[in-house]
């Protein structure tokens, strides 16, 4: 086991628009403290932001947790539901079943998913309809 | 381009970072859709939009954008310049339209985000 630097878990209430992107601002400060690399923070700054989003949009309220360890940056994404039916689906770049409020902030577009498997250096995401679903995304700071 | 002559081609009043305008932008982008935002800009971009809200500060910061331009004749509440100020990032608003805004850097030559990267 690699020695864990930061660990700290980012409660997302369900439907907060308006401090959406709070626990994703205090994630990149910390890792700004830590003297991360400009290129690897904003990766896992807009990663972080749209997930951070989607448990806003689209869960039944979850938890964002920061792992910094020295190779990596880790953000798992947790919720309580409801699920994603067809992840296929929800990985493909303009699919959306955002509501009508996340579109008028101008989010919702279909690119959050895609997005974050882009940004991040391995990305696993698992759902059950009903259940919930969880994201995990490893940053390397070496940016590879 | 500096945030400086940026202003000036768009004829916009700064609202936010004065002390900023001799900033180098090296790419633009023009879009009201936060969600493209994220997935396209890349390094040292400045942001036209004509939509208001706290969550475009919030993309900027998460993006490292240097300058926010707000288009349309917006002008964006004293809630949304203290959240731009906290973070020291430079506000402008013009009244040209998000197009013609976009099109006046581009012509002197500002150019665009490059295009998305593949998965």
């Amino acid at each position: 086991m690699s020695q864990v630097l930061i660990r700290e878990v980012f409660p997302v209430a369900a439907g907060a628009y308006e401090t959406a992107g709070e626990a994703s601002a205090a994630i990149k400060r910390k890792l700004k403290q830590l003297g991360v690399d400009s290129g690897v923070l904003r990766r896992v700054s807009v990663a972080s932001y749209e997930v951070e989003l989607n448990l806003v949009i689209h869960s039944m309220g979850g938890t964002l947790t920061l792992t910094v360890d020295p190779q990596q940056v880790t953000l798992c994404s947790k919720d309580v539901g409801p699920g994603i039916p067809d992840i296929d689906k929800a990985m493909t770049e303009g699919y959306s079943t955002a509501n009508e409020e996340a579109r008028s902030l101008g989010f919702g577009a279909g690119m959050g998913l895609p997005n974050m498997k882009r940004n991040a250096s391995t990305f696993e995401i698992q759902s059950q309809a009903g259940v919930g679903t969880s994201i995990t995304m490893g940053f390397r700071l070496d940016g590879k | 381009m500096t945030l400086r002559q940026i202003a000036e081609l768009l004829q916009a009043e700064v609202l936010t970072g004065e002390d900023k305008l001799d900033t180098e932008a090296v790419t633009a982008c023009g879009s009201d859709l936060m969600s493209d935002v994220l997935a396209f800009v890349k390094d040292r971009t400045i942001l036209i939009t004509g939509l208001v809200n706290a969550h475009v500060v919030r993309t900027a910061e998460m993006l490292d954008i240097i300058c926010v331009v707000f288009a349309r004749g917006k002008r964006p509440g004293e809630e949304i310049l203290e959240a731009a100020r906290e973070i020291d990032l430079p506000v402008m608003a013009t009244k040209m339209t998000t197009y013609t805004a976009c099109g006046e850097l581009y012509l002197h030559g500002l150019p665009g985000t490059k295009e998305k990267p593949q998965s």
